[in-house]
This record gives structure tokens, sequence and C-alpha cells, in this order.
């Protein structure tokens, strides 16, 4: 039962940051119907900016913060100056410009930090937490923290304030909120600064873990699109969601199923997206769109 | 409409007549790249069938690529079967398995059915790997090159150059023929309004399968060459990145176009070799400058360019002779 | 009477088809002006064209301020409000958050809930769902929450697509009685209507559009009593 309740919250822990790339990935396709590829190279590209900074000799989460803010930053022009030429393009053709990203952002990092990993500091303490015999990581505890404040703040900013109402609603209806003098380009923009940032967090977090090299986010993508399709593309909440079930899933089935090993656990990844897939397309939380003929 | 179809002919023949004289004028390693440019051609087309008249999204093609030169490799490293043999058989193969997977398809639109095929496209090398008895593990299987036939005066790599060559030119006059009758515009028809075509009397669910099996067919014909070709096959190089090289070679040729598909191939083979010479350290980087503005320039691919040029080029012409609208001999499908 | 909206020549085009072939007309402050005429006549193009969503050639000025060169968001900052066809309702939001997103494009925002206060006044089926999701909404209640996430602009010149559009008549005279008294209270109108009867009813200047083109216009009085228009618009 201990081990079960440790693999639990380990498996929330990875959870977390799936949940947070699934977010990124959902909100940019509910507003644009594409699905930016390139987000977990540019969460990867964060994080090295953030070990730049802290290699200059800034604190932890001094450097955290500015990686945010610069993610963001970078997040909203690159909607503005990548993207925007090609807005009107058919889809596929938007899909190949996130393409283009994503090699680029990983050939760039490549090329200034090198292939050589590099060990990335987590904020939290060495020491494990300990619950009569359950041992958690603190690491992992702080992790599933840091997810939940960045999810509880998203969640009160589109709920709550003018400005991520105007967001939903550019990306609900775009037509319509033009005509109540919302700048839909700019609230998609708002939105891909905003992925950015989730993406970052997943980045920051996972580094400690998976030591920092370009090709850190590249597994983790697969499992946010799990995630995304298991709580559902059309649904924030749901991808969160689905986050979380795909990170404690990974983990139990990792521990307690003999014959799957490490390597085999990307394909309970892949399994859960195709049965998803065979079953409910749009997910737990998904809705279907019915478009009237 | 003869009028503009023999400069088109004649073009088409020039084209041919320069191919077979290449390899008489190019290296060996050029001979081979210009092989897998017919290679990915073939493999390109067949997505475009599927995802471009048809409207398909599909994110692993690769699979049936990885099937074609499988199934090739193992005929002529288990039961010594003459690669020519192998060839259709790969191809009638891969129209089985399409068709099979073109079934459960037909419930899943845009997006999920991507993901599916990504999924697919992402376990294909750990299959490969996990069937060892067959496919020979991790370590692949290792082919030879075959030798010209009838005692011609051909290096194997001359050889299957023609080989490459010929059964490209068989498929690409297959395919326009398909796709610019009746089976093709109903093809379209799916795409464009699968509501309304059903409505028409055209039975979709059948059609699609059927461009699924056709698609995948013809991508397992390119794998199959490829095993000759390359001689040699290992699981890792039908990763996940060959079908994501495919549909860029898709898009950038232009999707709903026969022509498109060598456009593409030619990108996918040498713009990567092109990005090398401008950059040692960071040549992905340039193939992704180079991705990012093609899609800029010519979002409609390649081929939709050059149709857009030429109608801008014969409109103006018509315009100046001063007649009012006229019908352009572009076609919306080329 | 000062002019609040002046059009001359518009032509407005959706690729390169051409859906209006000069239409000028102009409206005076305060009025209520109605577009009269046939499916396809180019009566939600006019709209369209004033909001600046389809492309234009031709002037349009609005309180001599030239709108052709303006964006959608632009107009709306200048206190166009347009309710266009199909009521545009945001489906997934709350109708208080419909409402609340109508005020979006004021100058100066200030405390909505005066202007909530005087919505519900009009609309008092609003209040009672103004937690619910607008989806949720009947056809009715739907335009009257398209009709009321216009006024909350605090607008000058108010447009109206179609609102009669799916209701049932009952409903439909209650709105037009609403929209007499908003008028009443100095929000200029311009009207798109198929159902003639009512709109002549409402308005006091009419134009009838046929194939893009104003092919008549004069007082709603005088152009109710016209053969042409009873016998094609009016059914009698």
């Amino acid at each position: 039962m201990d081990i079960f309740i440790q693999q639990v919250v380990s498996g929330l822990a990875t959870g977390g940051i799936y949940a947070s790339l699934a977010l990124a990935l959902v909100m940019i396709y509910q507003a644009t119907d594409v699905v930016n590829f390139a987000q977990g190279e540019l969460a990867m590209f964060a994080t090295y900016i953030c070990w730049s900074l802290i290699n200059g000799g800034m604190p932890y989460w001094a450097a955290f913060l500015s990686t945010l803010a610069i993610a963001f930053a970078g997040g909203i022009v690159i909607e503005r100056v990548v993207i925007r030429p090609v807005e009107n393009a058919p889809i596929l053709s938007i899909v190949m410009v996130t393409l283009g990203l994503l090699v680029i952002c990983n050939s760039v990092a490549g090329w200034i930090w090198t292939y050589v990993q590099k060990p990335f500091p987590s904020p939290f303490p060495a020491n494990p937490f300990k619950a009569g015999n359950i041992v958690l990581g603190a690491h992992d505890l702080g992790q599933i923290e840091v997810t939940l404040l960045v999810l509880l703040c998203i969640y009160l900013f589109f709920r709550f304030t003018p400005l991520g109402l105007a967001m939903r609603a550019a990306a609900h209806n775009p037509v319509s909120s033009r005509l109540v003098g919302i700048r839909v380009g700019w609230m998609l923009a708002l939105g891909w600064g905003l992925a950015a940032v989730f993406g970052a967090v997943a980045g920051m977090m996972v580094a400690p873990v998976l030591t920092l090299e370009p090709n850190l986010m590249g597994g983790v993508q697969i499992y946010a699109f799990a995630a995304a399709t298991l709580g559902g593309f059309t649904s924030p909440g749901g991808a969160v969601l689905g986050g979380f079930i795909v990170g404690v899933v990974e983990n139990l089935v990792g521990t307690y199923v003999s014959f799957i090993g490490t390597e085999l656990k990307f394909t309970v990844a892949l399994a859960m997206i195709i049965v998803v897939l065979l079953v409910k397309p749009t997910g737990l939380f998904g809705s279907t769109v019915v478009k009237r003929v | 409409m003869s009028a503009s179809r023999l400069p088109r002919i004649i073009g088409l023949l020039a084209l041919l007549v320069v191919g077979c004289a290449l390899p008489f004028v190019l290296s060996n390693f050029r001979l081979f790249q210009f092989s897998q440019v017919y290679i990915y051609a073939i493999a390109i087309l067949g997505l475009n069938m599927l995802t471009g008249y048809n409207g398909q999204f599909s994110l692993g093609h690769g699979a049936f690529y990885a099937v074609g030169a499988y199934v090739s490799a193992i005929m002529m490293d288990r039961w010594n079967i003459p690669y020519g043999w192998t060839i259709p058989v790969a191809g009638v193969l891969c129209l089985i398995v399409g068709f099979l997977f073109g079934l459960p398809a037909l419930r899943l639109e845009g997006l999920y059915l991507a993901l599916a095929t990504f999924s697919l496209a992402l376990a294909v090398p750990q299959i490969l790997k996990y069937f060892e008895h067959w496919t020979g593990g991790s370590q692949g299987i290792v082919l030879s090159k075959p030798n010209a036939p009838f005692g011609l005066s051909l290096n194997p790599d001359q050889w299957l150059y023609f080989v490459t060559l010929g059964v490209l030119v068989l498929l690409f006059w297959l395919g326009a023929n398909l796709l610019k009758g009746r089976i093709g515009r109903a093809i379209v028809a799916i795409r464009d309004n699968h509501i309304a075509a059903e409505a028409m009397g055209i039975n979709t669910a059948l059609y699609k399968s059927l461009v699924f099996g056709v698609s995948a067919a013809y991508t397992g014909v390119a794998g199959a060459l490829s095993a000759s070709v390359i001689a040699y096959v290992a699981p890792d190089s039908f990763n996940v990145f060959l079908s994501v090289t495919l549909l860029i070679g898709s898009v950038i040729g232009g999707l709903a176009s026969i022509s498109g598909a060598v456009f593409g191939a030619l990108f996918i083979q040498f713009v990567p070799n092109w990005a090398q010479d401008i950059s040692k350290a960071a040549p992905w980087a340039i193939f992704g400058v180079f991705l990012i503005g093609f899609m800029y320039l010519m979002p409609f691919g390649i081929a939709g360019g050059i149709r857009l040029l030429w109608i801008r080029a014969t409109r103006s012409r018509v315009q100046q002779e001063g007649r009012s609208a006229v019908p352009t001999q572009a076609h919306t499908t080329t | 009477m000062s002019t609040l909206l002046e059009v001359q020549g518009l032509e407005a085009f959706y690729g390169r088809t051409k859906a209006l072939h000069g239409v000028s007309f102009s409206m005076a402050k305060g009025g209520i002006t109605t577009i009269l005429g046939a499916n396809g006549a180019g009566k939600t193009t006019t709209l369209r064209a004033i909001s600046r969503m389809v492309r234009t050639t031709g002037t349009i000025r609005f309180e001599n301020e030239a709108l052709e060169r303006k964006a959608t968001e632009d107009v709306v900052q200048l206190g166009i409000a347009h309710a266009p066809e199909g009521r545009g309702t945001f489906v997934h939001l709350t109708v208080e958050e419909n409402l609340k997103l109508g005020a979006w494009g004021r100058r100066e925002r200030g405390n909505l809930k005066d202007d909530f206060e005087r919505v519900f006044a009009y609309f008092p089926a609003l209040r009672e769902r103004r937690r619910q999701a607008a989806g949720t909404l009947s056809g009715g209640e739907q335009q009257m929450l398209a009709v009321a996430r216009a006024l909350m602009l605090r607008p000058r010149l108010l447009l109206l697509d179609e609102p009669s559009l799916g209701l049932a008549p009952l409903v439909v005279r209650e709105i037009f009685r609403i929209l007499k008294t908003i008028n009443q209270t100095g929000v200029t109108i311009l009207l798109v209507e198929q159902n003639a009867a009512l709109a002549l009813d409402l308005a006091d200047h009419v134009f009838l559009l046929e194939t893009g083109r104003v092919v008549m216009e004069g007082p709603s009085d005088v152009l109710r009593k016209d053969d042409a228009i009873r016998r094609a618009y009016l059914g009698y």
C-alpha cells in the first residue's frame, strides 16, 4: 500500500508536467485548430534560458520568474511574427511552420548550449518527506505544488478577469468577438504567450529529473498528446485532468505490470491514445462539434 | 482542349529523355540520390491521394513504407525471391493492410485521425524490433543490390535508377488517370463535403477505405524499391521522422497535386544536404528556415505556387487582348 | 437634423464577386431606417460593409469620420454596435458574460451595474437567466440577448440584422416594441429585415435593395402605400 501511494504521488508529479504541456497544446488548438508541434521545443528553449540565468548567478526563483516573463514575451512575438503571415493558409501549412519552429529550436539550442547533458537544479530540498512508512520525494511534492499553483492562477485569470473573458470569447467565436471590439489577433498572441509559460513551467520542473539536453521534451510531448487526447482537445480542464491520469497510469503500469519495463512505458502512452480514439475520439471531456450543413 | 495538352505531353517526354540520359552522365552517388527522389515521389503521391485529394490526414505513412520495405527484404533474404516480384507483392499486401486500416479510420476525422496515425508511426520501430525472428531485430537485414538483367552493361546503381524511374512513370500515369477521372472527382467531393457526396450516391465509406488502400499500396511499393536501392533495412530507419518527412514533402510539393509529389521529393532529398552545406553547426535550423520560408511564399505548395503564377500570367495576357473573363487553362487539380 | 451616417458609391466584394453595386444613402441622427429586399439583395452585406467585415470601395462616413480604412474593432469603438445575422451569441458563455463582452469596445468602461440594470429593464427574461449558458436560451431570448449585448456598448448607431428571423410573431412584436423605446432614448437604428410589414411600421425611412442596388427610397409612410412595394413585399 505504501508503495502504491508513493507511485501515485510520483505519478501525479510527472502528470503535472504532462498537464501543463497538454494545456498549452489545447489552448492553441482551441483558438486556431492548429496543433503546435513546437510547444515542447519552445519549453526546452525556455528551460535553457533559465539555466543560463542561474549559471550567471541569479537565484533560482528569480530566474524562474524571469524565464516565465521571457517565455510569455517570446510566445507573443512568435505568434505575431512567425505565425501571423500564414494564419489564413490551410491548416497543414501552418502545421508545417510549427514543425519548422520545432527543428529550428532544437538545432539552435544544440548549437548554443551543445548536446552535452547539463544538470538542472531543483529548488526543493533534497531530503525526502516522510509520513509514517511512506517516503515521498520533495521534488515530486514541490512539482505538484508549483503545477497546481500555476493552474489555479490561470483558472482564476480566465474565469474572473475581463481579459480572460475576452480571450475565451476570441477562441470560441472570433467573428462575434470582433463585433464587440476585441482585437482577436492580439488575443491569439496572448494565448501563445500563456501557452509558452505553461511549457516553460513544464520544462523547468522536468529538467532536474531528466537532465537538460536539447531532446529533453521529446518524450514529454508524446505524453502530453496522450493527455490531451484522453482529456479532450476541446477541453482545457480535461487536458489537465488527462495529464494527471496519464502520469499516474504510466507510473503504476511501470511498477506493477512486469513485462512493461522502462522501455515499453512509452508504448503505454501510445496504447492509451489508440484506445481513446477507438472508443471516444473526443476524449473524456471533449465535445463533438455539431456543424450545420 | 488538345491544344493545351500537346505542350504538356512534349514537356513530359522531354523530361523523360533527360531522365534516361542521366545515368550516363552522373556519378553513382548522384544516381542513388535521384533513385531516392523517385522513390519518395511515389510514396508522396500515395500520401497526396489520401491527404490532399481525399482529406484524410495521415501522419503515419512511414508505416506502410516500412511494411513494403520489410516484405521485400524478407522475401529476398529468406526465400530468395527476385526483387522484381517482391515489388508488386508488397504493393498488394499494403493495399490490403491500408484498406483494413481505412475501416476504423472512417470513424476518425482531422485531428483525431492525425493522432492515430502519428501513434502508429511512433510504434513502428518498436514493433519491428519485437518481431525479431522475421525482421532481424535492431540489426536489420542486409541485402545485395541486383545486377542488370540480360547482361546489359549497367552497374547496379544505374540499373536500379532505371527501375525506379520506370515504376515512377507507370504509377504516376496510373495515378493521373485515376485522379482525373470520375473516381478522382468522387474522392475530392468526399473531401470537400462528404455529406453532400453521400447524398449524391457516392459510397463514401467504400471510397475512403479504398483510397487508404491505394495510398498505402503506392507508399508500400516505394518502400519495397528502397529496400533494393539502399540494400539494407533496419527498424530505426522507419521511425516517426520518416512519416513527418513524407508529410513535409507532400505539403511543400502541393497536397492535391501529382507533379507536387515530385517537387516534394526533390525538397526532402536535397534541401537537408544544402542545409548542411550552409551550416555545419545547425543544419536543421537552416532546414526549418527553408520549410517556413516555402510556406510563406507558397502556402499551397510548389505546385500551387506554379499554378498561381500561370493563372496570373495567362490572365494578364487575356486582359491585354481585350477579351472579357475567359476560363483559364489551369484546372483545379493538376 | 444632422447626418449620422453617409454612404456613397459603396461597392462590396466577397472574393472577386461584387455584391453591392454603388449603394448610396444617408441616415439622420435619431431615426430608424430600414433596408428591405429579397434574399441575396445585399442587405446583410451593407451592414457588414459598415462594420468593415467585407472588402469595399466607396466612402462611408460616420459623424464625419471616414470608416474605409478602419478595422471592425475601431468601428465598434466609435459607437457602432452590430447585432449580426444569426445573433452571434457566445453560446458557451453565460448571459452575463455575453453582456460584459458587449461593453468591451467602450472608450470609457465605467461601472457596468447601471448598464445591466438598463438592459434587464428592457428584457426581464435575461435577468432570470443571467448565469445560464447563452446557448441554452430560446431563439427569442437569444435575439433579446443580441440586442442587449449591443446596447451594452452605449452605441450611437445600432445595426440590426434580421431580428425577426426564426421567431414567433408574438415575440417579434415584443422585440420591435422595445426597439422603438430604445430609439426614443436617442439610439439611431439601421434595421435589415425581410419582414416588411413590421419593418415599415417601426421605421421612419426605407431603402429597397435589389441585387446590390438601391431601387427605391423614401419615408416609410409614403412607401407603405406604394403599389409595387405592397404587391411584392406586403403581399396584398
